[in-house]
């Protein structure tokens, strides 16, 4: 029943224009590339430059925040500046910087050439892309008027530039998010862009998903999968469900802004607490969508830094998925106050509590990992155990919250701020810090600096606890979240420049970061291919890695399956290393640097990148559907992007007179084309 | 206030006040602070308060044995240079340490719970026999109604001590949210549903509160106060407040006010009973009602004048400061900067400063 | 979703641990995600569609067309079938019932399209616009994304249909995207019973 697939390839070069393109260097490369690393690099590097403009934003809040009544900002500059920070930390920093991690890894884990779409892989990061510059682009288009009938200073028709980004917080609260309240294409961009960011997540989850069930090695059943493999899965999940909810939610909030209906309108009989519970239906899920890739990077790098194996493998993997789980059923903790049943409150608050527990199992494996084993700490383990202390801290603020009364008092306040960013820089901004050290060898063939990475860790910690430690007090001693100023009256001048000190001194360690990030990984000492005596598959491969990563595909025999060809174990359970294990990591290593044939690898194309931006077009099409170039401009980015995808499926399965085609045809079947013969073969 | 300034200069300014602040605070102690939640002046705060801390204590606690194991697991079991520890021993789990680290949170946990519910209902919803007074929630500013007696005022809240009140509350645009830390938790102000919020203040006194949720340009100038007084001051306040306004002297600076008041666009907006009183159906954007302004003792979302207790010239400058550019002070505000000159400013200053 | 349906190199990592192929089982996975989708757009409509939104206005309930849905309905799930006799007639190699049944379930969808066209047309003439209540918008939403997903399938179908035609029939790579099309169309035309009963029957 096979079909000649050379025969297959010119039948299809037959009926379609397109030629794909071959650049494996330079810039086209890097725009038309469907290999995942190269694209997991380039959501770490647009992750990370969302990141400083995030930094960058959050100084300036906290320079107007050092003293009280401050004068530094404006309140339309405030409001866009805060909410921006947070929309870019999430959506533009936190979870593309994940993507990156699942895109260069995932494949590497499970033992697979690359993941099992890869143009829908580039699509999904050219997605992310443009939609970042989508929000971002609100810089130059943006406005932002004063609510319909109100004044701004001066008697201005519009706030100023930093005003006019997305300004009605990243929960985008209706009816303040409303055309009455909210004038202008500020929450636009907002609503829109995130819209833009829903449609790459969905993708990337689709593709992750689809991946770890298909396409993991021999023999690595799922109970053997690496934990972060695991959490990729839980996360995928997790944006696969919340996602639909948020792209109803933003539909109904872009209609109501553009089309006239009438979902959250209040004075029409639409329903404001509605939107909470929609957002907070996605936003909570995704709290744990941005926690848990971390949660799996520390799961790897506490047992390699301690030489033992991660202890209780089943229980911190089903805590995940636990806390996954219960993850959808507590959105409402974050409307205490809102006025609904008490009842409901009873609930919910009581759901808030149970979650408590996964994750505290989670924490005590960890600790259970550590002790007792050889600790060695370096950078990453000192990032990875300085996520455990600090999140630590943040999921007992957590509880606090799940007390329903307390929370009465927290909400709103900057208790809350300190929780979450207890939570989500101690935990996981520590976390993918630990993970980048970790991997860094890996990536780039050279070591980080050691002694930069701990001047990195120990501002980062200290400057972390400055800042967001006397938050807690704050909040509860008065000070109210998303206020531009706070009185000097109200007593808090003291506390906040505490919070200003600490956040220029994360800032300086985020210098250091980069410092030594783009040092070393030019002059970095060379490292070797097995750095830290790791366990997982990415580590019998050379580093840098090479285009197809595994020359030979691996077989799993039981979890850790590395670190068991290197150790055995004595009568007392120790460790033993075996007498030969040097040499057998140098030979695998070596057979998976030479293949003996070439291998197929996924061919690069145009279109993911012509999808993209064609989706950008559709967006301010219908941000500008009122004015005369909107619908031209819909029209032209719907035409891009339909065509974009009609010439994707018409793309030839690569192309025609390649050297090295038809001679592999007995070849082991690789990466993502040659799946094809995979499947005529059955 | 909107006055920009270099960034650096600004921080080269305050950073040794700031500095100095901080010594001083950690040296000699308290500093007022109004609006804190610790500081609790009302047995609904004070319950929350009594839950809260044991359970932060409980935490604490937790805290410090975790922290404590991860330290000394670092500590203990750390490699140093020219100590070579030992392989350790590959232990891939242990099945009843994982049970009593699951079963264990769970009593915590559980232990927490009843507690929290049961204070949960008990402060929920207020009792049937609460005096009610209508909170209605503007951008950026509180009204407050008392249908017992149709009082109508803004920005202060006046309770009688001793007395269980019930806030019922709506809202006339965004979301809002009523908080008066001293005396009670949060609850929102949401447009085209009400919601309640039980107040109980113990001692006559002047208690701060804040709008806590995000509701546009000017969410940090809007604040609220409530002043609890003897059932006794609370009568003859709401007697005041019945009363129409007080007709300025003829020939004063307060009447000449009042004219200003009469032929500006004030009266497109706001009500002075006894001087205009228009059918409030006809008013462009609801605005506070000033027939008792000068008895609130503060104005503007409840932020002018900023002191603490405010003296006569504290509060002129704040209102000069106010009727001069109201936008500045209140980015988005509905009230316009209406080109009044200085002498129409005084004038106005004197008219409705003599409106107790 | 267009991506999966065409993108007939990629996919199909070559263990397979779950025995399915993997444009299947992405396919699959993305409908599980549609299927809250659609969820949340329901339950939208639920919420709204029993409240009072005082006197004068409209509500959906009060101008629909049961015998006129009930048919359209019908023709919708005559498309399944005809759906799946594409697919029976390409596992059998038939590549022209292929073609033809592929064209009629795009007819089939068509006709359907056509008649919520022509049910929202009257329904506006009737006076139930968007913007009178949010009743109205959380119906005309709902089955609006309904319409939409339909038109999306339709296209595919074309796609397929226009392609045998034109090369003279489906090659067993292409075969499986009239199975991923397939599955697509029958998600979209469960929904539509869902819808159907949920907000049509069920007053």
């Amino acid at each position: 029943m096979a079909i000649d697939v050379a025969a297959d390839t010119v039948e299809q070069a037959e009926t379609t224009l397109f030629r794909r393109p071959r650049l494996t260097y330079g810039f086209w490369s890097w725009i038309t590339t469907a290999d995942h690393k190269k694209i997991g690099l380039m959501y770490g590097y647009t992750a990370f430059f969302f990141f400083l403009a995030g930094g960058i934003e959050a100084l300036l809040l906290r320079i107007q925040l050092a003293g009280p009544d401050g004068a530094f900002l404006t309140a339309a500059e405030y409001n866009g500046l805060f909410t921006t920070h947070a929309v870019t930390m999430i959506f533009l920093f936190v979870m593309p910087i994940s993507a990156a991690f699942f895109n260069y890894l995932l494949p590497l884990m499970i033992g697979a050439r690359d993941v099992a779409f890869p143009r829908m892989n580039a699509v999904s990061f050219w997605i992310f892309l443009f939609g970042g510059l989508f929000i971002y682009s609100s810089l130059i288009f943006g406005t932002s008027p004063p609510p319909v009938g109100g004044n701004l200073p001066g008697g201005a028709a519009d706030a100023s530039v930093l005003g006019s980004i997305p300004n009605s917080g990243w929960f985008i609260y209706a009816p303040n998010s409303g055309a009455t309240y909210s004038p202008g294409t500020a929450v636009d961009y907002a609503a829109l862009g995130l819209q833009i960011l829903g449609v790459a997540s969905l993708i990337s989850a689709v593709n992750f998903i689809v991946t770890i069930l298909n396409m993991r090695a021999k023999g690595m059943r799922l109970l053997r999968m690496p934990v972060f493999v695991w959490m990729t899965l839980v996360v995928a999940l997790l944006l696969l469900f919340s996602l639909p909810i948020i792209a109803i939610a933003l539909f109904m909030l872009t209609f109501d802004r553009q089309f006239g209906t009438l979902f959250f309108v209040a004075e029409a009989g639409g329903d404001p607490i509605l939107w909470q519970h929609l957002f907070w239906l996605f936003g909570h899920p995704e709290v744990y969508i941005l926690i848990l890739p971390a949660m799996g990077i520390v799961s790897e790098t506490l047992p390699v830094f301690s030489k033992k194996p991660l202890f209780g493998y089943p229980a911190v993997v089903f805590a995940g998925a636990a806390i996954a789980f219960l993850g959808f059923g507590v959105w409402a903790h974050h409307m205490f106050a809102s006025g609904i049943p008490t009842v409901a409150q009873a609930a919910f608050g009581l759901s808030t509590m149970t979650i408590a527990i996964p994750t505290g199992i989670k924490i005590f494996n960890w600790l259970g990992t550590v002790w007792g084993g050889r600790v060695r700490l370096t950078t990453p383990m000192l990032f990875s155990l300085g996520f455990v202390a600090l999140f630590v801290i943040g999921g007992l603020s957590g509880v606090t919250h799940a007390v329903v009364p307390s929370d009465w008092q927290q909400t709103d306040t900057y208790y809350i701020v300190a929780h979450f960013h207890y939570v989500l820089f101690g935990g996981a901004l520590f976390g993918l810090f630990a993970g980048i050290f970790y991997w860094f060898p890996k990536v780039w063939g050279r070591m980080y600096n050691e002694a930069l990475g701990k001047w990195h860790f120990w501002l980062m910690f200290i400057g972390m606890n400055l800042t967001f430690g006397p938050m807690h007090w704050l909040g509860l001693q008065g000070m109210v979240r998303r206020t531009w100023v706070y009185p000097e009256e109200a007593g808090l001048g003291a506390g906040n420049f505490v919070v200003t000190v600490g956040a220029f001194i994360i800032a300086l360690g985020v210098l250091v970061f980069m410092i030594n990030w783009s040092y070393s990984k030019r002059r970095g000492r060379v490292a070797p291919n097995d750095p830290w005596d790791a366990r997982t598959l990415e580590w019998t491969i050379p580093s840098p890695t090479p285009e197809y990563n595994f020359a030979v595909e691996p077989t799993v025999t039981s979890l850790d399956d590395f670190w068991h060809l290197k150790y055995d174990e004595d009568e007392e359970g120790r460790a033993v290393r075996k007498e030969k294990a040097d040499e057998l990591v140098d030979n695998l290593i070596h057979t998976n640097g030479n293949p003996d044939h070439e291998i197929h690898l996924p061919a690069p194309s145009y279109f993911p990148f012509i999808v993209g931006l064609g989706i950008m077009f559709i967006a301010y099409g219908i941000m500008y559907h009122t004015r005369p170039y909107g619908i031209p401009m819909l029209a032209a980015g719907a035409f891009v992007t339909i065509g974009a995808l009609f010439a994707w499926g018409s793309e030839p399965l690569e192309e025609v007179g390649d050297d090295h085609h038809g001679e592999e045809d007995d070849l082991e079947p690789d990466g993502s084309e040659a799946s094809d013969h995979a499947e005529q073969q059955h | 206030m909107e006055r920009r300034e270099r960034p650096v200069l600004w921080l080269s300014r305050r950073l040794p006040i700031a500095l100095l602040a901080a010594i001083l605070l950690g040296s000699c102690g308290r500093v007022e602070q109004p609006l804190n939640s610790f500081d609790s002046r009302g047995p609904i705060a004070e319950r929350i308060n009594e839950l809260f801390w044991p359970v932060f204590w409980g935490a604490a606690v937790i805290f410090v044995l975790v922290q404590g194991a991860l330290l000394v697991a670092v500590f203990l079991f750390r490699e140093r240079k020219g100590k070579e520890r030992p392989e350790p021993k590959q232990t891939p789990g242990n099945t009843r340490l994982e049970l009593i680290w699951t079963v264990v949170p769970t009593i915590i946990l559980a232990a927490i719970a009843v507690p929290t519910i049961s204070t949960l209902f008990e402060l929920a919803e207020c009792p049937g026999d609460a005096m009610e007074v209508e909170v209605i929630g503007h951008q950026w500013w509180f009204e407050f109604r008392y249908p017992d007696s149709g009082v109508v005022t803004a920005n202060v809240m006046v309770i009688p001590e001793d007395t269980e009140v019930c806030a019922k509350m709506t809202s006339d645009d965004v979301l809002h949210n009523f908080w008066i830390p001293k005396l009670a938790g949060k609850r929102y102000l949401v447009p085209g549903q009400e919601t309640e919020q039980r107040l109980y203040a113990d001692d006559p006194g002047d208690y701060w509160g804040h709008c806590a949720e995000f509701c546009g340009l000017s969410h940090a100038r809007m604040r609220a106060r409530v002043v609890a007084m003897t059932s006794t001051d609370f009568d003859a306040w709401t007697a005041n407040q019945l009363l129409p306004a007080v007709t300025p002297a003829p020939g004063s600076e307060a009447e000449r006010g009042m004219e200003v008041f009469l032929g500006g666009t004030c009266i497109g907006c706001h009500i002075i009973d006894g001087a205009n009183n228009p059918d409030p159906e006809t008013l462009t954007v609801p605005a506070p009602d000033l027939t008792h302004f000068a008895s609130r003792g503060v104005f503007a979302g409840a932020t002018l004048p900023a002191q603490l207790d405010p003296t006569q010239a504290d509060w002129e400058a704040g209102l000069r400061l106010w009727l001069a550019d109201p936008p500045t002070w209140k980015p988005g505000s509905f009230m316009p900067e209406l080109g009044l000159t200085a002498d129409e400013i005084d004038a106005l200053v004197a008219y409705l400063s003599s409106l107790e | 979703m267009a991506d999966i349906a065409h993108g007939h190199e990629e996919g199909g990592g070559h263990h397979q641990l779950t025995g399915i192929d993997s444009r299947k089982l992405g396919m699959w996975v993305f409908l599980s995600s549609e299927f809250l989708f659609f969820g949340a757009l329901i339950n939208n409509y639920l919420l709204f569609k029993g409240r009072d939104f005082g006197p004068g206005t409209l509500y959906p309930v009060e101008l629909y067309d049961i015998p006129f849905t009930s048919i359209s309905s019908f023709v919708l799930l005559m498309s399944s079938l005809t759906m799946v006799l594409a697919h029976s007639a390409l596992a059998r190699g038939d590549q022209d019932q292929t073609k033809t049944w592929l064209f009629a379930t795009a007819l089939l969808g068509t006709i359907f399209v056509s008649g919520q066209f022509f049910e929202f047309g009257e329904f506006i003439l009737h006076g139930l616009k968007l913007n009178i209540n949010p009743a109205a918008s959380a119906f005309y939403m709902l089955t609006g994304f309904h319409g939409l997903h339909v038109v999306l399938g339709i296209l595919m179908l074309l796609v397929l249909a226009f392609k045998s035609m034109r090369t003279g029939g489906l090659s067993e790579a292409e075969g499986l995207n009239v199975e991923l099309v397939g599955l697509y169309w029958h998600f979209v035309d469960i929904i539509w019973i869902v819808i159907f009963v949920l907000v049509y029957l069920i007053q």
